[in-house]
């Protein structure tokens, strides 16, 4: 054992400076010439604000799309799900809470159309998205709110759904860019 | 073909794919041959041996071997320790995080060295770049390195031929380091750049939301992190929400490479078996042994995940997207049951939506995929374990034909039988020995006193629990599990940033890491030692459908019998309960 103290010390030594100084160097280089510099994909809206487009905001206005509860509030100094268990009575009367709050803030749609993604909280409590169904069933409220068309919700709703990539996965909505074009509706 | 089952076709099928021929690279690697990294490696290597004087071409016994691996392992613990305790004024902690408590410590720098990534913290407010980058990234590295490296050992033992030489530790270690673990970062890390995945030294950034909200956006070097995090089976994910979070795995595509890149190495070790010790009929029969037990447990999961919560479906709304809680839509239920079971079955433990909130059977699977740790395994090591399974499935196979165990032309008697048994049998006893402790805190509400204190400053046992019942139960199981398979994932309701739940995890991780390394090892520097017996009509065939059937069996007996009335506490209960 003795005799492999000081192989296994210097080896660590190089190793952790080759790894963890050359290895991330490398990553950072290839990282300026990529989107934003490495620093999170970012978009801007007409006043020249920018938001991170992968990190999901809240949404508690009813002009606006909401997002899905988090169970981090969307402080993104932070993450998590609620980790609450499928069958555990406390979680379900909360869920049966958001859906009595949807349904008031939502008047006149079928409770059938409310997707579950709407009132289940995400793993990572930051989730940008909500699933098409979850868009289309607020139109209602957003084209009553803002006295607009429900046509033109409906429509602005359709050119933001993102189709599988290359063919797989699920379709989405990110509802931050689709509240900053909502807020650039007529 | 529906979009998100041909999602999770496209993983698996890509995966086996390319790692056929990174499984015959790998085996070039460890035998020494030529391949193309050389021209950039030889000479760092050459370098680093020079510096620690270490002779790369010093082979070493099976006892020699292991006392290096315990050294250097023993080493990187305590430079662990150092970073965690100290990071508040060490370099790049651009958020201002404080040390770790030294319960805390402990328990990140074991999960750490031992591959396993528990996380009792959450990286944006837990650790400083520097701890992540110099402490737990390197450690990634390293701990994948170390398990590859024992898996060459067991290679190199398996030859036809007799010997005490096994090669040299320090030359695998590195060897699999670089030039296996390296470039598939590089590439990984890459592609997560331009999905959009961080990687900057700056610290949070304060933004202000559409609708008027303070916003603070954790960033990080998370893209050099990601791909080792996956490409070494660790799992430990730079954000607290791990591969969940939009900024560790962006969107579909990302999702599709951290999945490769986890699966991969573990498929390729077996395939590596093949090409180095030139049995490559007998790898593609592990192979599909393995492959048999993952699609049992990962078809179950997914339709459960599709099918949503009977409780939600009573609500009278629709479940389109199946159960929601804890996923995120981007990758939708399928891709999430897929990775779940994918992430129990080889020891990663990434997680890319919250465990604890999955369905019965899901639980069920990804603890069962963890209990029996060898459908596929985790780099290097879920082959020792495999093999552990190969040497009582030999033995039992032998007695039922009345003939002698033989392993590739080595004989298996009584000592190896009797480690093989020691260690198969060790990862129940600490799983199970450990959560009847916990449960019975639980169930008389112990006041843990300085071991647990609650949110509310309360010390009674039961406060550890987010959920009540038998999914309280499967939390505790759970942990355990994972800590024994080495796993990191977890039900992460429960309260496992207390005193009690960091260093018993800790004991767990310790024992479960090592004795699974030292047993295979010694048992196959025991067989290497041994004459050689070429192949006769009296040998039991091991490269056959029917051995392959055996090892299933041995498998499922050992996991079935040891853990079933847990599993019927835990999720089967539940199930009942909800249906």
């Amino acid at each position: 054992m003795k005799k492999e103290i000081i192989p296994s010390l210097i080896l660590t030594i190089v190793c952790i400076l080759f790894f963890s100084g050359v290895y991330p160097a490398v990553i950072w280089a290839i990282a300026q010439i990529g989107p934003n510099k490495g620093e999170g994909i970012t978009i801007k809206d007409n006043k020249g604000k920018y938001y991170y487009e992968n990190i999901g905001q809240k949404f508690s206005d009813d002009k606006y799309f909401w997002s899905r509860p988090s169970a981090v509030a969307y402080n993104a100094a932070g993450s998590g799900g609620s980790n609450k268990g499928p069958d555990n009575p406390d979680y379900l009367l909360q869920v049966q809470a958001t859906i009595d709050t949807f349904t008031v803030h939502n008047p006149g749609i079928n409770k059938a159309d409310i997707p579950s993604d709407m009132v289940t909280a995400s793993g990572s409590g930051l989730d940008p998205h909500i699933s098409v169904e979850g868009a289309e069933v607020q139109a209602t409220r957003i084209a009553r709110v803002r006295g607009l068309d429900k046509s033109k919700v409906e429509a602005l709703v359709k050119a933001h759904i993102d189709g599988p990539m290359l063919g797989m996965g699920p379709e989405r909505v990110n509802v931050l860019k689709l509240n900053i074009d909502l807020d650039n509706l007529k | 073909m529906n979009p998100q089952i041909l999602g999770v076709v496209v993983m698996f099928v890509a995966t086996l794919l390319l790692a056929v021929p990174l499984g015959r690279y790998i085996a070039k690697v460890y035998g020494g041959q030529k391949v193309w990294t050389d021209f950039i490696f030889n000479p760092i290597e050459r370098l680093f041996f020079k510096a620690s004087r270490i002779d790369p071409g010093k082979e070493m016994s099976w006892k020699q071997s292991l006392v290096a691996l315990l050294t250097i392992n023993a080493i990187w613990f305590l430079w662990a320790m150092f970073c965690l305790l100290n990071q508040s004024w060490l370099p790049m902690n651009p958020d201002h995080n404080p040390n770790m408590t030294p319960d805390l410590a402990l328990n990140t720098a074991i999960s750490f060295i031992t591959n396993c990534n528990l996380q009792d913290y959450s990286g944006e407010t837990g650790v400083s770049y520097f701890s992540q980058v110099f402490g737990l990234m390197f450690l990634q590295f390293a701990s994948a390195g170390t398990g590859m490296a024992a898996a060459a050992i067991v290679f190199n033992a398996l030859k036809d031929r007799t010997t005490d030489k096994l090669g040299n530790f320090y030359n695998y270690f590195l060897k699999s380091c670089t030039r296996i673990l390296l470039p598939l970062c590089i590439l990984v890390a890459t592609i997560h750049l331009f999905e959009g995945t961080p990687m900057t030294f700056k610290g949070i950034d304060n933004v202000m939301s559409v609708q008027g909200d303070t916003m603070h956006v954790s960033r990080g070097p998370v893209a050099a992190f990601v791909a080792i995090k996956h490409i070494g089976t660790n799992g430990g994910g730079f954000y607290g929400a791990n591969s969940a979070h939009p900024l560790e795995n962006p969107n579909y595509i990302s999702n599709i490479v951290q999945m490769v890149a986890q699966i991969l190495i573990p498929f390729a070790m077996v395939f590596a078996f093949g090409f180095y010790c030139n049995k490559r009929r007998l790898a593609w029969v592990f192979w599909s042994v393995m492959t048999v037990g993952f699609l049992i447990l990962v078809i179950p999961a997914i339709q459960a995940e599709i099918h949503g919560n009977p409780y939600i479906a009573k609500m009278g709304i629709s479940q389109p997207g199946g159960n929601m809680e804890g996923k995120e839509v981007r990758f939708g239920a399928t891709a999430s049951a897929f990775w779940c079971i994918a992430t129990t079955v080889i020891s990663t433990g990434s997680v890319n939506g919250m465990h604890d909130s999955f369905m019965p059977v899901s639980g069920m699977n990804m603890l069962l995929g963890m209990m029996i740790n060898s459908f596929y395994g985790g780099v290097g090591v879920g082959f020792l374990n495999f093999f552990i399974y190969v040497i009582l499935a030999v033995f039992i196979g032998g007695l039922m034909v009345g003939r002698t165990p033989e392993f590739l032309g080595k004989k298996i008697e009584a000592k190896e039988m009797k480690i093989a048994m020691i260690i198969a049998l060790f990862h129940p006893f600490l799983i199970l020995s450990f959560t009847a402790i916990a449960s019975y805190f639980t169930a008389h509400d112990t006041n843990m006193g300085w071991w647990f204190t609650d949110a509310a400053g309360k010390h009674n046992a039961s406060g550890w629990l987010n959920n009540p019942s038998y999914h309280g139960f499967s939390e505790m199981l759970y942990q355990y599990t994972s800590c024994s398979a080495n796993n990191g994932s977890g039900f992460e309701g429960l309260a496992d940033n207390t005193p009690f739940w960091n260093i018993s995890a800790g004991i767990v991780l310790l024992f479960s890491r090592y004795l699974p390394i030292i047993g295979p090892v010694a048992i196959a520097g025991l067989m290497a030692n041994k004459k050689f017996i070429p192949a006769s009509s009296g040998t039991l065939k091991t490269d056959t459908g029917t051995f392959g059937l055996l090892v299933f069996a041995v498998k499922v007996i050992i996991a079935a019998l040891a853990f079933f009335p847990a599993l019927a506490l835990g999720p089967i209960a539940e199930w009942m309960k909800m249906h």
